[in-house]
């Protein structure tokens, strides 16, 4: 009898203590979606071609072939614009291409892809091995990137281009992704129990070796009207693992690109930010 | 006897329109910030109703009617947060934590508005 009496009594105080908190609330906690706006106005564009990159670094991955697929994919889904669907540019192929006709003839555009089967002038250099000449030609890095980044700045080309495609947004870039090898003392924080039990954390030097890649891309927008660049942006991100882990170029390729790929879309469309806010009364 | 009488009206007719004009002014005020708080109340209804415009109007209502509320500056910054009006987030937040600056939330909400804020800047000179 007693029992139930005191339960009662708890009940009806915990009751009074609810109504209070409820009434006495005074935040509410409230999902909110942040637009950032888009750091290139688009509008003049219904179609977009993703036209090729120069890559270099690795061989393990085609990042020319895997970011052309990836970034195509990815308008289609999240942005409004049509992604035309063309051959991919051997982009570093026709770069240094360019710049053996421009050191020859001065600044006569070369022919963006109707020609790209066609013979073309006979390079001014002596002819080498085969082998050599391959290897001559790997971009391995940004230093070798650089011979071939004269391309972006002739309009000429890209304007043409942009004709055989009804004047659209090209996007088009530089690709390093290189293999990355660190090896360094690094300080962390170890757990042990003294004599009586305790736990003691203990900061130990580890000596660690890690190996993984760097992403190192350029993007850049080009008006497929004029061939004038609009905008460029470069980005880098990098990814370790212990030097026990064996993960494929490929996986790193795309984890890394997963990163960029908010960045990258932000440059076309606004990008909306998922978070929480607190109201007050 | 007749000297204290005529002091006491003194005193009341020098005091009296000061005191009236005090009492009503705190009653103003009061009303104020109930008015306010009704414009609050009501824009958190519609902000949880995902009506962030009409939110925004009445939070924007409740500073003008009380410009000494902070949680209505801070509710104001949110709903400019809403609709990206970042630079006009900015000054309500800062406005909201200069009126209230212990306000842990207030605070809290300023730091994961800055985390958004200083990436887009960032974006924007890059």
């Amino acid at each position: 009898m007693k029992s139930t009496y005191a339960r009662n009594v708890a009940a009806i105080a915990s009751l009074a203590v609810l109504g209070t908190t409820a009434a006495c609330t005074s935040f509410y906690e409230v999902p909110i979606e942040t637009p950032i706006q888009a750091k290139l106005d688009v509008s003049a564009f219904r179609r977009v071609l993703v036209a090729g990159f120069i890559s270099g670094g690795t061989d393990d991955v085609d990042a020319n072939m895997e970011t052309v697929r990836l970034l195509r994919s990815q308008l289609r889904t999240k942005t409004n614009l049509r992604v035309i669907e063309a051959e991919v540019l051997p982009l570093a192929e026709l770069a240094d291409e360019h710049s053996r006709k421009s050191s020859t003839t001065g600044v006569e555009p070369i022919a963006p892809v109707a020609d790209l089967g066609a013979p073309t002038a006979a390079p001014v250099t002596a002819p080498q091995d085969p082998a050599q000449a391959a290897e001559a030609a790997t971009i391995r890095s940004r230093k070798d990137l650089e011979q071939y980044e004269r391309i972006f700045a002739d309009a000429a080309f890209w304007k043409k281009l942009g004709e055989e495609y009804e004047n659209p947004l090209i996007i088009t870039g530089t690709i390093m992704f290189s293999p990355q090898q660190t090896a360094r003392f690094e300080t962390e924080n170890r757990e042990t129990y003294d004599q009586l039990g305790r736990r003691i954390v203990v900061p130990t030097r580890t000596y660690r070796e890690r190996k993984g890649f760097v992403l190192e891309p350029k993007f850049i927008f080009i008006d497929g009207r004029t061939g004038a660049t609009l905008y460029s942006e470069t980005q880098r991100r990098e990814v370790l693992y212990p030097t026990t882990q064996s993960t494929p170029a490929l996986a790193s390729y795309f984890e890394l690109m997963d990163q960029l790929i908010p960045d990258f879309l932000g440059a076309l469309s606004t990008q909306k930010i998922r978070g929480t806010r607190i109201l007050l009364r | 006897m007749l000297f204290r009488t005529l002091a006491l009206t003194a005193a009341v007719v020098v005091l009296a329109p000061s005191a009236y004009a005090a009492s009503s002014s705190a009653r103003s005020n009061g009303d104020a910030r109930s008015e306010a708080k009704a414009q609050v109340e009501f824009g958190i209804k519609a902000a949880q109703n995902e009506l962030w415009k009409e939110a925004t109007y009445r939070w924007e209502k409740a500073t003008e009617l009380d410009p000494t509320y902070a949680e209505a500056w801070n509710n104001l910054a949110i709903g400019y947060e809403y609709q990206g009006r970042f630079e006009d987030a900015e000054a309500a937040y800062q406005r909201a934590l200069k009126l209230d600056p212990k306000s842990v939330l207030i605070r809290q909400n300023y730091d994961l508005f800055n985390e958004i804020n200083i990436r887009t800047k960032r974006r924007r000179d890059r």
